[in-house]
């Protein structure tokens, strides 16, 4: 747990200095945020945060508690905050109920495979992108970037009619293809490159590296920090995705959790506890790898979301 | 920035032996293979994103003035499906539910953002902690987060209603079992899950801005909430118009939440165009009408997007 008290502050003024490293001294120095003083406002402050961060995950805390009662007991009047008995056997009938296992293997099985080659397409591409000068080169960044303010909904028909014509519906093949060579990866790969000197390849080169030397063994170990949010954030959202698996995967066996979750609920709307024990089993790796990676996260987010 | 073409070009001006033609020769093929280099780099990635991101978006333009169910050969429709459009009610209901959405989750979403980071945004032990627990529920999974709040929702037993009636509200609102209440049920649940992704981004906004200005407008006397309207808000502008947009579009491609929370209903009360696309399109088979429909989604976020974008222009001169 270590990891989450170590101060965000300085990793979101990492992203932003690295977003736009000519401002790093005045990011350094506006680091600040503001200093609480009297002892008594740093009660009261540490009281409304506390009462806020229950409020936020109330939902958690119910589904938790829920996931250990008898379905009688999940939407009793008043609240049972805690269970008057643990049921622990939900968490060993849910994988008997529907196949979970399967499903978390095909999930965790598309976010790798998807997180895998947008990471590597994506930062080979930003190399392409931010290192060397060609002609159209610009005009070619310009229409990865108008793709991302399309709306997806916009041209699922399309990608839905090729898919059907060369038979790779209900195939993972179709949500791969889809899925991981999108734009998103290149530009906050390029977004993190243009940061990194241009005297750095240069020496390289003088050293004798080629460009496909220098991308392997300069740009790409400088870049680690970027590679791990976009790794983190892909993986994430394949992990999470319900369109794509709802639209493409019509065979049982197939199933992401996702999928699988929701159409457990539909078969057994009263089976309310062993539905938040699948709910707690299909958040657990999320959580894990939130855990262990959240910096790199909120990273990403503050550096493809400040476009330097 | 020197790069492959160019630094051949210059070694060639400084040779001044070698014949102005030579050079020319050379520096021409240096700029091809600077080409052949950076499109190497880029093809594996941009064959994937032009086979399945840039021509399906070219296709669903061609595709919404025609005539195409799964089973005839396409015709050209003309602008038939956006005559049609006109007539159909469901897609009237949809932009409406749409439009109430957008209306609701955008400022909602964006005033409880902007709270949290100016709450969050103090030198604090433990600090860090808040701001990844309230960002957490932004990154769970969208199918546990909207089973959780249904039953949450549960208009007879569920603890939210149940808590209305603590405090006194005798008629609770019957949310997802009920027409008028089912949308705002949505936006409440929408607001919860995204409002820590953009407290980071606001976040990010107030650790940009340099503490002088609020040293500068301490020493003009300036109290907490003149300091608030005066250094911060000014200071936040780009982040906030790059959250009103992000907002604003991800609210008119509102499609899964609604699909597992409520599939629409009751009724069409919370019909959305997203979903009026794949009902029509894949579940049909009606290529040509849905993808008209998709058409007016884009060109309705493309001008809110450009329209924020003159206003934030407007603004900064």
């Amino acid at each position: 747990m270590s990891t989450l008290t170590s101060d965000l502050t300085q990793e979101l003024d990492a992203a932003a200095a690295g977003a736009a490293p000519t401002r790093r001294g005045r990011a350094s120095r506006g680091r600040g945020g503001r200093q609480v003083r009297s002892r008594f406002g740093r009660a009261g402050l540490y009281t409304v945060l506390i009462v806020l961060l229950v409020v936020v995950l109330i939902p958690f805390i119910w589904m938790l508690s829920s996931s250990f009662k008898h379905d009688n007991q999940v939407l009793s009047v008043p609240v049972q905050w805690w269970p008057s008995e643990f049921v622990w056997s939900n968490y060993s009938d849910i994988w008997k109920q529907i196949p979970l296992a399967g499903y978390l293997g095909n999930s965790a099985f598309l976010s790798v495979v998807i997180t895998l080659l947008q990471v590597l397409t994506g930062s080979f591409a930003a190399y392409g992108f931010s290192k060397i000068r060609f002609p159209g080169r610009d005009a070619l960044f310009l229409a990865y970037i108008a793709t991302i303010a399309v709306p997806w909904q916009a041209y699922m028909i399309p990608q839905y009619i090729m898919m059907q014509k060369v038979g790779l519906t209900n195939t993972f093949w179709s949500l791969i293809l889809l899925q991981a060579f999108g734009a998103f990866g290149v530009f906050l790969m390029r977004q993190y490159y243009t940061t990194i000197p241009d005297e750095l390849s240069e020496a390289a080169r003088i050293d004798g590296l080629n460009d496909y030397g220098i991308w392997a063994r300069i740009i790409l170990p400088l870049s680690k920090p970027a590679l791990a949010s976009l790794a983190l954030l892909t993986f994430v959202n394949t992990w999470n995705d319900y369109m794509g698996p709802f639209i493409y995967l019509s065979s049982n066996n197939l199933w992401t959790v996702q999928i699988g979750l929701r159409s457990f609920i539909g078969q057994y709307s009263a089976q309310y506890a062993l539905i938040m024990a699948g709910s707690v089993v299909s958040i657990i790796p999320i959580l894990l790898i939130f855990l262990l990676g959240q910096r790199y996260f909120i990273q990403g987010i503050a550096t493809s979301g400040m476009k330097g | 920035m020197t790069t492959t073409a160019e630094r051949p070009a210059r070694g060639g001006s400084v040779g001044k032996g070698a014949p102005a033609r030579n050079g020319a020769t050379q520096s021409k093929r240096m700029r091809r293979k600077a080409i052949l280099v950076g499109w190497s780099f880029i093809l594996p990635n941009f064959v994937g994103f032009a086979l399945f991101t840039l021509i399906p978006v070219i296709a669903a333009l061609v595709l919404a003035f025609m005539n195409w169910d799964s089973y005839n050969a396409p015709t050209w429709a003309g602008v038939g499906n956006f005559t049609r459009m006109l007539g159909d009610e469901n897609f009237w209901i949809a932009l409406q539910n749409t439009f109430l959405y957008a209306l609701g989750h955008v400022p909602l979403t964006l005033a409880i953002a902007l709270g949290l980071a100016l709450l969050l945004n103090q030198k604090l032990r433990g600090i860090a902690f808040f701001r990844v627990a309230i960002f957490f529920p932004y990154i769970t999974s969208l199918v546990a987060v909207a089973i959780v709040w249904n039953m949450l929702f549960n208009p007879t037993t569920g603890p939210v209603n149940q808590f209305l009636h603590l405090i006194g509200i005798a008629d609770a609102p019957g949310w997802t079992a009920s027409t008028t209440w089912a949308l705002p049920a949505v936006i409440i649940t929408s607001v919860w899950r995204d409002m820590g992704y953009y407290m980071v981004l606001y976040l990010a906004g107030l650790q940009a801005i340099p503490q002088e200005y609020y040293e500068a407008a301490e020493m003009d006397g300036a109290g907490r909430w003149h300091k608030f309207w005066n250094v911060t808000v000014p200071c936040l502008r780009p982040t906030t118009f790059f959250v009103l947009v992000m907002l604003s579009v991800s609210s008119f491609k509102v499609f899964d939440l609604i699909i597992v929370m409520t599939q629409g209903g009751p009724g069409r009360a919370t019909t959305v165009l997203s979903q009026l696309i794949y009902q029509d399109g894949i579940v049909q088979g009606q290529f040509g009408y849905s993808s008209a429909i998709s058409l007016v989604l884009f060109l309705i976020v493309l001008v809110i997007t450009v329209f924020q974008f003159k206003l934030q222009q407007r603004r900064e001169r």
